[in-house]
Formats: C-alpha cells, structure tokens, sequence
C-alpha cells in the first residue's frame, strides 16, 4: 500500500531518523559553516552513512545494492532534511547512482555503482547554465575528437561540485539551444586537465560550485548512453531528483513546524501561552493541513518511482511545486511565530529558512513545475 | 490480495447484469431517490436497480447482515464503490440515515432501536432528517435550546431547529435537545428520535441566495416523544452527536466527487470557453489559477485515499481531520475558477441564453458558500485541528 508505510520502512525510517539526531543534528551543519570546512561535509560520517546501506537502498542486489527500491532511500532522505545533515546523499545516491543505472553500460554499471554503493566515489550532476533551472537550454558542448570527444562550457549552481570525485555533465552533441535532441550526458574525474572548479558559498551553507570546461579531452566510454541522445535518462534522473527534493523538504518543514508549534506552547505574552491566539491557531492549523496534502503527495510521488514510472513526471512536478509552496510557507512562519528570537543565527530556524530557499531552486522552481504540470495535462 | 480482485470481478460482473443503462450517468437532483414514505422513483429502472442493489444490502455495504446491510469490509466496500463509479452507476438510495443516523445507531442505539430503524433504513422506508443547529446556535451548537422535559412516560419537546435538510419531505428526525438545563453545555444534551407526524411539529422551507430551498425550520410545540427514543444515555448526547460530525464532515469532503449535479470540470471548461495558444491557455492568471486548483485537488485526492488505506491499516494521523476543511474550501476555489473561466457566460441565472450547464454552475457556486459553513465552518475546523492534532492550548 503506496500511502502507508509497511513496517520494514518504518523501521528504516526510525533508524535514520535516530541515527542523523545523534551524529548529525543541525549543529553540525553550523560547525561546518563556522569553521568554512574545505570539503563542506563530513566524510566518517558520510562512510557510516554508506555503511548502513543508505547510498545502496535503491540499487540492485547485483551492484552491491539493497534493491529497498525508491521509498526507502526517500524516507531517509526526508528525515535528513529533519536536520539538515550535508552528505553526497542526494548528489550522488539519487542523482549520480540513478544516472548510471538508467544510462549506463554494463560495464559502467559495475565500475561505478558498486562504488558509489560503498561511499568510495561521489559524484555531481553539472547541468545549470543560468540562474534558473532550465534542463534543456544547454550551451556546453561535446564535439567528437580522435577515438573520444573535446568538453567546452561553463556549469552554476553544481552541487557538491568541488568536493565530488566524478563529474556527471550535461553537455549538447547537436541541436538548437533549447531542444531536448542531442544532449549528452558524460562522465569523467574532476581532476581532469580543462576542469576549473569555485567553490561557491550559498544561504544553505551547503555545497556548490561553478565548473568551467576548456578543451578537456573525454574519451569514448565516459559517455553515459548514446551520445546526443541523453534527454529520456536524464528527463528520469531529475525527476528522481525532484521527488528526492520533495521528501527532504517535507522533512524540513516538519520539522521547523514541529519546533514552531513547540514554541507556541511555551511562549508566553499578555499572560497567556501565545498558542492560545485564535489568531495564530488558524494559521498553524492551516499549515498542518498543507501538511496532510503534501505527505500524501510525497509518498505517492515516491511510490511511483519504482511502481508507476509513466506518471513519474506529473507526479515529480506535483510534488516539487507543492512541497516548494509548503517549505516556503512554512519557514516563513516559523521566523514569525518565534518572534524576536527567530531571526537570530543562535536560533537554528535561520538554518531551515536559508536551506528551503536553495532547496526551492534546485532542478525547478515553483513556476517552472506548475507550467510543466499544465503542459503535461494539455493546458 | 487476489480474494478482493475475485470479488472486484465478481462485482464487475453482477453491476454489469443488473445495472440498467438508464442508471449509468450522474442523476439529476429529480432523478434520486430519497426513499421515505413521500418517495417515488423517478423510472421503472430506477426501482429495478434500488430493488436489486437493496436485495444484496448494498445500499448500506458496510452494514451487519443481521439488519439487512451488505456486510463487506472496508476493502470490498472500496471496490463496489470504484466499480459503481467506473460504469457511472448511480447511488441507488440517497440516504441521511445511511450516511449519519445509521453509524450513530449502530454503535450507541439498544437492540430494539436497531431492530427498529436499521433495516427501516436499508430499504429506504423511512426518510430521516437532522435537527441539530437552532436559529440562535450556529457553529457554538453545543448552546442549543430546544428543551425536552422528562413527563414520567413521555418526553414534552419545545423548540425549532433550522437548516433541516429537506425536513418537508423527512418521516423522522434525529435531533439534539437540551435534557438538563442546570447542566454544563454539553452536559445537559440528550439524542431523541422524533416522529415527524406526531402532533405539534411543523416545517418551514428557506429560500437561500442560490435560489433554492432544500433547508427548513422545524419547530416543537408540545411534541410528545416516547421514551424509548431516548439513544444512548440521558444528558450523554454530546459525544454521539460529535462521533456523527465525523461522518457529517467526511460526507461533505467526498461531496465533490459524488455530487448529483456536477459541475463541468474546469480543464474541460478552459478548452470551451478559454483561447489557446502553442497548447497552453493564453489567459496566464487564470492557467495559472487553474494549475494551482488542479494540483490541490489531486493533492486532496490521494490524500484521501490516504484515509483509507491508514483505516484498513489501523494506524492513525491527522489526515481525516484536515479532509472537511480542505475539501470544501476547494470546491469554493473550483466554483470560483468556473465562474472566471466562463466570464459572463458563468453568470446567467435563469431562462433563454444560456446552456443548463451554464445554469447550473451559477447555482452551484452559490450553493458552494454554505459548504464551507454547515457541517462546522472552516473557522471550527481550524480550531479543531489546532485543538486535536497540534494539542494547541485553548484559551
């Protein structure tokens, strides 16, 4: 039953939830921002991670894999939105692992997902061009040269872009700007001649980078699939991506509202508990609401990953635009209900607001998903 | 598992050889059937089909055979319910006492009440009403009045309750009265049947902005109740008539898709009465209106289904508390779209120059505004929700 979790999920989403409490709790995320960590995440505990088997979940028993399917690697994604925790989690578990395991070669499939599944390789998808997520306006190019290819382009807002080990690009072999014909989608080490990378500090203090290819040789096998015929693996990698991102929103605004609502109960002004305001009950309540709707939304979202990949894309833009709308409504309210104290950096709401915001933008904003949504339906 | 898809074809089938034709589409208000002693079929297949669905007790599914109900599980009763919506099967008796009295009887009534008024229901003998709001408590129902005095052999019922459903055409009426007047609000609330031919009561209809009157007042002179009306304890109505909100509130969330008349979808109304250009509507507000509405709906819509699969599940959420307040305020979202779609085409309230369909969306947009009010404002149901899933102090 795709609605309601059956007690194998549960019981991993309980672990997950306990284990990112106690190793990885907001603070960590502000200790990696004060002290500017050079890697922007923690690597034992990214191991520790892999350990349990979160990098694998989704993967098939042959790689190395849990074959858990998508439910299980969303549900501990969400609850790692609880606490913000920075891992290669969704760059390279969702992004990078269903990449390969749409795209790939056998071969690729057994070089990387095994690794991947192990934590010993990690990887960043470079798609973006400009400040809007727009997957298919690709000017980065990959021209054939000798037995491989020359890269030539510039990539924003590439997460996990300076500390990942393989880059996964999206570049164009042929075609008009904004077709979706003859994309392709390749992947090769960071560290290769041609590639710079700048790191770039944003609100979530959490990592991303500007890339810049110049004259960077890739041979042959480190194209993913068919050159120049990329766009329905990687249509269904982002889509991933986007129900990937969904479920850690509804983490994150679960929990800043839990905490919100907690504070509502202590509060106290003109000698009541500030929860007793019909004014602010009401939008609480409204809230929760919302809430209801997007759980229901998310866990079908998840579901048809694995069960119902033909409605994968209405149903990644559902969610994506919905869970946007909520995170956005919903840390709003939190730096408001909290007062004074809520838009302090002592307080950890700050961290909720700043991460839904990049969170929002990642692989489409509200408007991008609501206008895909209506096309999608035939309006 | 595969025991429901056996029973999915089985009801497949049988809907197939018993379902008349003529039963197969939405029914005009006119064409339902009510039941009650004033009830009449509006065809001869409209009592072929509610002879046949009655004979299996599917006009109740859910209920115990022992009173003449269908006794499925929640899962089967899901199942005869998409199969009769995959054929467009209409709902072969409309029924307050199947959708409210008959839960609330069936947990807190005696065995005589049961035997009584169960079966009474099944078969659509009987129609009932509800008698809870009184012109002066609307949504603070528990500061009701009418009085019901304890006589030794009888109850002595004074009083009037509005927004009666179709009272006028109702044999019985449920009602919430006021048993201890000394009492605390809720205390002193008792839950009487009443026998709407008894001398004494009288019905008033209400015409409302929609143009239509399907609300009454009805008002108690000097109404004698025998005492074996009585449901549950004496003084203990209150919390029989919040376990029947829940099947009040749950019955207004599903209205929008079981509703009798309904309204032109609003992705089929912006293909007729909205300019396209390169496949996209060219009007960007009201695409974007349009979006927003579809998606809460589909939103609502699973989150509904949700419902039921946490009910067959035994766990437990908020999601049924949310579902009244969600869903009614989208069907004034969807009414209010229709209207911006049709522009003045939206906007013909009666006679020459425009379609029935036209006609029909006006009077339900207006009809759309009570939603949201009876049955507990949206306002309640904020503090409820505030109250029961977030456990907010109340002031």
């Amino acid at each position: 039953m795709a609605l309601v979790l059956n007690e194998e999920q549960r019981l991993l989403q309980d672990t997950a939830r306990d284990f990112l409490a106690e190793r990885a709790p907001v603070e960590a995320l502000r200790k990696l921002r004060d002290a500017r960590d050079d890697t922007g995440y923690d690597p034992a505990l990214w191991r520790e991670m892999c350990e349990l088997g979160w990098a694998s979940i989704t993967l098939p028993e042959a790689y190395g894999g849990l074959e858990f399917g998508f439910a299980g690697l969303g549900l501990v994604i969400e609850q790692s939105g609880r606490t913000l925790t920075a891992s290669p989690l969704f760059a390279s578990a969702v992004l990078g692992a269903s990449a390969i395991l749409l795209g790939g070669s056998e071969q690729q499939k057994e070089q990387w997902l095994p690794a991947i599944a192990a934590g010993e390789v990690t990887t960043a998808l470079a798609l973006e061009e400009s400040h809007h997520h727009r997957p298919q306006q690709i000017d980065t190019t990959l021209t054939p040269a000798g037995d491989g290819y020359t890269l030539n382009g510039s990539k924003c807002f590439v997460l996990d872009g300076h500390s990942a080990d393989q880059l996964l690009v999206v570049a164009r072999s042929s075609g008009e700007r904004d077709s979706r014909d003859g994309l392709s989608l390749v992947l090769l080490p960071r560290d290769s001649a041609g590639v710079s990378v700048q790191r770039t500090i944003m609100a979530d203090s959490r990592n991303a980078a500007n890339i810049r290819f110049e004259q960077v040789n890739v041979p042959a096998e480190a194209v993913i699939g068919e050159a120049g015929a990329a766009w329905p693996v990687l249509e269904a990698v982002l889509d991933r991506g986007r129900v990937a991102m969904a479920a850690e929103m509804l983490g994150l605004a679960k929990e800043s509202f839990e905490r919100t609502v907690a504070y509502l109960k202590e509060r106290k002004q003109f000698g009541a508990l500030i929860g007793s305001f019909q004014a602010l009950q009401h939008r609480a309540a409204q809230i929760q609401v919302e809430l209801e709707l997007c759980q229901s939304v998310v866990l079908q979202a998840l579901s048809v990953v694995d069960e119902q990949p033909e409605q994968l894309p209405l149903m990644a833009s559902l969610a994506k635009a919905k869970l946007n709308e909520l995170a956005k409504r919903v840390t709003n309210e939190a730096v408001q209900m909290h007062g004074g104290i809520g838009v302090t950096d002592e307080l950890e709401i700050g961290f909720f607001l700043k991460r839904a915001r990049v969170a929002m933008q990642i692989l489409g904003d509200t408007g991008f998903h609501k206008d895909r949504y209506a096309s999608l339906c035939g309006y | 598992m595969e025991q429901l898809e056996t029973f999915r074809s089985e009801v497949r089938q049988w809907l197939e050889d018993n379902c008349p034709q003529s039963q197969r589409s939405l029914a005009a208000p006119e064409e339902q059937y009510w039941g009650g002693r004033q009830g009449s079929f509006a065809s001869e297949d409209a009592r072929l089909w509610f002879e046949r669905m009655r004979e299996r007790g599917w006009t109740a599914p859910e209920w115990p055979t022992a009173y003449g109900g269908g006794g499925l599980n929640p899962q089967q009763a899901r199942i005869l319910k998409e199969e009769m919506k995959r054929i467009n099967a209409r709902t072969p008796l409309y029924s307050l006492g199947i959708w409210m009295l008959g839960p609330a009887l069936l947990e807190y009534g005696n065995e005589a009440q049961k035997q009584q008024h169960i079966r009474a229901i099944v078969n659509g003998e009987i129609r009932w009403c509800q008698g809870y709001s009184e012109p002066g408590s609307g949504s603070d129902l528990a500061s009701l009045q009418t009085r019901a005095e304890d006589m030794g052999d009888h109850y002595l019922v004074n009083g009037s309750k509005i927004w009666t459903t179709s009272a006028d055409k109702s044999d019985w009426i449920f009602c919430l009265v006021r048993t201890d007047p000394a009492a605390k609000k809720q205390e002193g609330i008792s839950f009487l049947l009443i026998d709407m031919a008894s001398p004494g009561v009288s019905v008033t209809p209400i015409e409302l902005i929609s143009g239509e009157s399907e609300f009454c007042q009805t008002f108690f002179d000097n109404v004698k109740v025998p005492k074996e009306n009585l449901v549950g304890e004496l003084n203990k109505g209150w919390s029989i008539a919040k376990a029947l909100l829940v099947h009040e509130r749950k019955l207004m969330s599903e209205m929008g898709s079981d509703s009798p008349r309904e309204q032109v979808p609003p992705t089929v109304a912006a293909r007729e009465y909205l300019p396209f250009e390169d496949g996209k509507i060219a009007d960007a507000q009201l695409r974007s209106d349009l979006v927003d509405y579809e998606m809460q709906m589909q939103a609502i819509a699973l989150t509904h289904f949700r419902t039921f699969e946490e009910r067959a599940a035994k766990v437990h959420s908020a999601a049924p508390l949310v579902m009244k307040y969600a869903g009614t305020e989208a069907e004034k979202v969807k009414s209010e779209l229709l209207l911006a779609i049709m522009g003045s085409r939206g906007l013909g309230w009666e006679g020459e120059g425009f379609s029935a369909s036209e006609l029909d969306t006006l009077r339900l947009w207006a009809m759309s505004k009570a939603m949201t009010i009876a049955g507990g404002t949206s306002e309640v149901q904020l503090n409820v929700i505030a109250k029961n899933a977030l456990q907010l102090p109340q002031s």
